[in-house]
């Protein structure tokens, strides 16, 4: 099964800065991921901080618009393509050869190129605001023509650092493919497969079918700006229109592609601490492989207010608020393998529920706008942005920590504290919570999102919800603080320092070594 | 399972995988776009037209009248005169007409405009013939030029009962600066957009 030509056990990790550069070991590379994926959420953050501070109060303080329309667009650049991405990219390169005893990823050597040119591609990205005519400015959606006739010169480098991006999202998806079919235990059979493993096995097909999708918007702007095509140019016979079917015919598996393999950190973690079996896991593969299936076909909800002829629009809005069925089925089996269990509430699982709860506010929401009618509406109001900010903040970014959490003590052999580890979550509950529901009301209330300034009437939960942000951000920093402390000066773990988890990543010692599971383990 | 068997099965999957890269790219060009301007043609949803039709001997029919209001916009900074020399019509649907529009390039710079239609309600688009119309090609003008722009339409008797009035819109863009490519990619509409 291995596929290492020599014996590994006589030498660690080389020393230094090669260690990194050069490895092709999936727990450092996953090591690397994660914490790309944390500085980058750092600086997304400081810039919704700035976002934030200017919707303060009403009127102009801080910023100016044009600079306030690169943080928009930037926040949402780096928070998706460069926070979660990496980060369950990273959670998958760490667990899912351990969960199924598999002693490396399948393709080691395009898993360290696939991370090594992202710092690159963010590098190009984040440089596009010390340029001149500033950073891109058009939204993370990037809508023509505000991103091609209307575009800063910078528009060029953000265009190859998605392309960059997706590159390093489409490699690192073939490689979980690889894995998963081809480096499995003997006896680790479909069925067994942890409900983590699952869902990254369906992201990765959702990120080889639609990445490609994205490269060739950002080619056809590329053309349009520089080779005087009119893909999206009116002028040209080419319509602004298309734009927008293309970019949500990615965009659309692109958020489940961002929440799908958090559906599977909360599938390992509820279980472990309600000390009971996942409740219909068979449903939850389905449900996953229907919710990936459904996204290819909902993508014009985002557009509704274009003018799509009628039938388009009932069409749209059925297949979305089909998409709340196969989710009700996954919260439900949340729901129900808590029910009776012999609950704790350690950090791991805290961050759980309130991922469970808030996702569904999140999710109910997103309910809300799929009705076409009312979303004429909320389009584009506040309301569109608490809702994905709910998906995505409590959702995503819940899991991400979670998982941090649950798997920090196998990570690095040391046990994060956990009165600190609660404090940073009642925090975190708190601010998110703080800062994103009163956007719902300014939202319903009518104020735009991406506007600097607003009309007196949102000021008072303006205020409140940027009072919320800062709060938010900075417990951000205990998270920080707790993982260091935990690298520096946490108490050993126990190989399974958690009563209820399963799993083979449990099997071996903490920390995990450099090589694992070289002879396939006994799945049983 | 043998490492060479596992690597071959790796190779397979890193090629199947490029494999589909590559057809998602090519299915975003060649299937989705012009999949776009097949649905746009079947619906007429966008309400523009740009393909010339023959003339066709349609049977008059003399108890209906159809308003049809023209209307001429200005892209963003296209700084031209432009409009309708008459506002609205009353045409009987089979009859062949006439309009025509007025152009002036105001300006000291020799300029090229492409004018591209709106027709509302968009369920008329399918039955609005244009025999003629200045939208199917550029319109060059010197500086200080002038033109009288013409339209030969005709509408089908078949046009929905419902509908009684007609909006053209015509927004003239300013192409000046990439005149050739947008001739080249007008070329191309004409092919269905394919």
């Amino acid at each position: 099964m291995t596929t290492l030509d020599h014996d590994h056990s006589d030498h660690g990790p080389a020393k230094g800065l090669s260690r990194w550069l050069f490895s092709t070991n999936h727990k450092d590379i996953g090591t690397l991921y994660l914490w790309f994926s944390l500085s980058m959420f750092f600086l997304g953050g400081l810039f919704a901080m700035v976002i934030r501070a200017e919707l303060f109060q009403p009127g102009l303080q801080l910023v100016q618009p044009e600079f306030f329309n690169q943080m928009t667009t930037m926040h949402g650049l780096i928070m998706v393509f460069g926070a979660v991405m990496p980060a369950f990219v990273g959670l998958a390169n760490w667990m899912i050869p351990l969960m199924i005893g598999a002693p490396d990823m399948a393709l080691p050597r395009m898993n360290n190129l696939s991370f090594w040119i992202l710092p690159f591609a963010f590098a190009m990205l984040v440089s596009t605001l010390f340029m001149e005519g500033g950073a891109p400015d058009f939204g993370w959606t990037f809508y023509a023509p505000l991103s091609t006739t209307y575009a800063p010169p910078s528009v060029t480098f953000f265009i190859f650092a998605v392309h960059i991006m997706g590159a390093s999202s489409i490699m690192g998806a073939i490689n979980v493919i690889a894995t998963i079919l081809n480096m499995r235990a003997p006896g680790m059979t479909w069925m067994k497969m942890p409900l983590f493993v699952w869902t990254w096995l369906i992201t990765a097909f959702l990120l080889i079918a639609v990445m490609p999708v994205l490269a060739g918007v950002v080619t056809m702007m590329l053309m349009d700006i520089h080779f005087g095509t009119s893909f999206f140019s009116a002028a040209g016979g080419g319509s602004p229109l298309l734009f927008q079917h293309l970019f949500w015919f990615f965009g659309h598996p692109e958020v489940y592609i961002m929440i799908l393999p958090a559906f599977g950190v909360v599938s390992a973690i509820i279980p472990a601490f309600a000390r009971k079996k996942l409740f219909g896991y068979h449903s939850m593969v389905w449900a996953t492989a229907s919710i990936a299936v459904l996204s290819f076909i909902v993508w014009a909800h985002h557009m509704f207010t274009v003018g799509i002829p009628f039938a388009g629009e009932l069409f749209f809005m059925a297949s979305t608020m089909l998409i709340a069925v196969p989710t009700g089925v996954k919260v439900f089996n949340w729901v129900a393998t808590m029910f009776h269990g012999s609950m704790t509430f350690e950090t791991p699982m805290l961050f759980a529920i309130a991922f469970v709860v808030l996702f569904t506010i999140g999710g109910f929401s997103g309910l809300m706008l799929a009705v076409a009618p009312a979303d004429f509406q909320y389009h584009d109001t506040y309301f569109v942005v608490a809702h994905f900010h709910y998906v995505l903040v409590p959702g995503a970014v819940f899991s991400i920590i979670a998982a941090t959490y649950y798997w920090l003590p196998k990570w690095c052999g040391r046990m994060y504290n956990e009165t600190l580890g609660k404090t940073h979550f009642w925090l975190s509950f708190i601010g998110v919570n703080v800062t994103f529901f009163p956007q719902h009301f300014i939202g319903l209330a009518g104020m735009p999102r991406r506007i600097p300034d607003y009309a007196v009437q949102f000021a008072d939960f303006n205020m409140v919800s940027s009072i919320g942000a800062f709060f938010f951000g900075s417990s951000q920093l205990l998270f920080l603080f707790i993982i260091i402390h935990t690298i520096v000066a946490g108490k050993k773990a126990e190989a399974k320092p958690w009563e209820g988890a399963e799993g083979l990543e449990w099997t071996v010692p903490s920390p995990a070594p450099h090589h694992t599971f070289e002879t396939p383990p006994d799945v049983k | 399972m043998s490492a060479e068997q596992t690597r071959q099965k790796n190779r397979n999957v890193v090629l199947y995988g490029i494999g589909t890269v590559v057809f998602m790219l090519l299915f975003v060009f060649f299937v989705l776009r012009p999949m776009y301007y097949l649905i746009c043609e079947w619906t007429g949803i966008t309400g523009s037209q740009f393909e010339a039709s023959e003339t066709k001997n349609l049977a008059i029919d003399e108890n209906r009248a159809v308003k049809v209001q023209f209307l001429a916009m200005n892209n963003a900074t296209m700084p031209w005169q432009f409009q309708p020399e008459q506002s609205q019509l009353t045409v009987k649907p089979g009859e062949v007409k006439q309009v025509y529009f007025y152009a002036k390039n105001n300006t000291t710079n020799d300029m090229v405009a492409q004018a591209v239609p709106s027709l509302s309600p968009f369920e008329a688009t399918n039955y609005f013939i244009k025999t003629e119309c200045f939208c199917f090609n550029s319109q060059p003008l010197a500086a200080g030029e002038s033109v009288r722009m013409g339209l030969v339409f005709q509408i089908d008797p078949d046009l929905p009962a419902w509908v009684k009035t007609l909006s053209l819109t015509y927004t003239l863009f300013d192409i000046t600066d990439s005149a050739g490519a947008t001739a080249a990619s007008f070329n191309r509409l004409a092919l269905h957009n394919l």
